[in-house]
């Protein structure tokens, strides 16, 4: 295959560094004593948040039932972890269905990773010391930041995201010339709309920055910390307004997690998007899963800091479908 | 009514938008970690030529506008209609002075010009890039005066007034590019 039928994706300088850094995260984990697991892709299951859609596929075994495609190896690594594995980390291919973009393919590569033992500000220590290794030859990067969502939002909006009501929210955005057009449901998604195109953007240049302790409702699969204003373990990693890495200190209550995956459910009906069922082999787990820590890194969105890359097709070997 | 949703969304997707017919002029998906998802839309109004941007919620529907741009030849005014033809279907359509706006001062008779429909009704009148005008009013340019630089205002039959070089006299034919306005050079007949 000549290398011009691969045009406009990536070219052989990029497929090298694509090489390049797959082997520095090999080495960095195997210094570190983690483990490179690969899991199932297909599952029964499937991730049931409201906002992420998956996308579908049969085996032709068995009942030939409908099967998800991974939108995350998440749920995998778990039952791993429950199953003692220790600190296990995945360089992943996950499918998200309708999602393209210049920083999003409806197939890309998660590395997802996780730590016994760890909770999420030192898992973001971990993930700060990976990004510099992979990103030292390419950029000049400033001193981290880590700032909790609150101090993010009062540094860049000076708006208090947990003491904001919907119509304050909503005034903000009018100031800031944002044209809805249509209605929005909830505060979750006004902070969300916020964030994108007001705190990101402001978010200092060149410079590693860790947001986290998100509002509870915005917490996943993340535990919750009762503080005063009660917020998620959860953390996210932004450089020059791209978003690469979520990390949650990890929900081990079963309990819980069933009632987050049915209140995840109840939304997609709302929505009128289609049910997805509970993954129980991860219900049944979490019991056993050992307190820690987990993170899954955008890898091509590395690769495109790395070569300066406009759009993630030019870091994949094939333009999109 | 046909309708649209966000993950078609494309330039030069022609959608309704507040009322008014609007081309899409750039679309960017925007996705928070674990959040709702947007399309964050660059659009120009085809009626008021203003361009503003809008946020849709991913997923979400909108009304396509029956808009098409077609070739039509130019083929008169009469000061408050101006008239234009199918060169096939020798149809003919009317737009009036605000729907032509500048325009007018581009367009000679029997030219093809791209004249946007909007539920069959012109809304906008583009001219070729380069027309060939007259020359009908100029003050004398002294013949084979190069040197100048800043040349002379010229009147042309359609009634554009543009820069020319000092040596363009009455009745010369000129080029000139109708996105700047700018003289492009001397066309001999």
């Amino acid at each position: 295959m000549s290398p011009s039928s691969r045009l406009p994706g990536a070219g052989n300088a990029v497929l090298n560094q694509r090489a390049r850094l797959r082997q520095r995260i090999r080495a960095f984990f195997h210094a570190r004593d983690v483990l490179e697991v690969e899991t199932p892709i297909l599952s029964a299951a499937g991730a049931s948040d409201l906002h992420i859609d998956s996308m579908t596929t049969r085996a032709g075994i068995g009942r030939d039932e409908l099967l998800y495609l991974q939108t995350s190896p998440e749920y995998a690594m778990k039952r791993l972890l429950a199953a003692q594995s220790g600190a296990i980390y995945q360089l992943a291919r996950v499918f998200r269905y309708g999602e393209q973009g210049r920083q999003h393919h409806p197939e890309f590569t998660m590395l997802e990773w996780y730590r016994p033992g760890f909770d999420h500000r030192r898992l973001m220590d971990e993930v700060d010391a990976l990004l510099r290794e992979l990103l030292t030859d390419s950029m000049k990067l400033q001193p981290t930041i880590q700032w909790t969502y609150q101090q993010a939002w009062l540094q860049t909006t000076k708006i208090d995201p947990f003491q904001s009501s919907i119509e304050e929210l909503e005034q903000y955005a009018r100031t800031q010339n944002i044209e809805m057009a249509g209605q929005l449901e909830d505060k979750d998604a006004w902070l969300q709309l916020i964030m994108s195109y007001c705190v990101e953007p402001a978010l200092p240049k060149a410079t590693p920055v860790f947001i986290y302790d998100y509002p509870a409702s915005q917490a996943a699969l993340a535990k919750i910390r009762n503080d005063i204003i009660p917020v998620a373990e959860r953390f996210e990693l932004y450089l020059n307004g791209m978003e690469l890495a979520n990390g949650f200190h990890e929900l081990t209550d079963a309990k819980e997690q069933r009632q987050r995956f049915e209140a995840d459910n109840k939304k997609r009906i709302a929505a009128g998007k289609a049910v997805i069922p509970i993954d129980e082999s991860l219900l049944a787990a979490l019991p056993r899963l050992p307190d820690c820590a987990g993170v899954a890194l955008g890898f091509d969105r590395i690769m495109m800091l790395s070569i300066g890359a406009k759009d993630i097709c030019e870091v994949i070997a094939f333009e999109s479908i | 009514m046909a309708s649209y949703s966000t993950n078609e969304f494309r330039g030069g997707l022609k959608i309704m938008m507040d009322g008014y017919p609007c081309s899409i002029i750039e679309n960017e998906f925007v996705k928070p970690g674990k959040g709702q998802a947007f399309n964050r839309v660059k659009i120009r109004n085809l009626k008021t030529g203003r361009v503003l941007e809008k946020t849709f919620k991913s997923g979400e529907t909108v009304e396509a506008a029956d808009v098409v741009d077609t070739d039509m030849q130019y083929l008169y005014s009469d000061g408050e209609a101006w008239h234009f033809m199918h060169p096939e279907s020798f149809e003919q359509y009317t737009a009036d002075e605000t729907t032509l706006g500048d325009t007018r001062k581009w367009l000679k008779e029997q030219d093809i010009v791209v004249v946007t429909l909007w539920d069959g009704v012109p809304i906008a009148v583009t001219p070729p890039n380069h027309v060939v005008l007259t020359v009908t009013e100029t003050d004398p340019g002294v013949r084979g005066d190069t040197s100048g630089g800043g040349g002379k205002p010229a009147t042309c039959d359609t009634g554009a007034v543009v820069r020319v070089p000092l040596f363009i006299d009455i009745g010369e034919l000129i080029k000139v590019d109708t996105r700047t306005g700018e003289y492009i050079g001397r066309v001999k007949d």
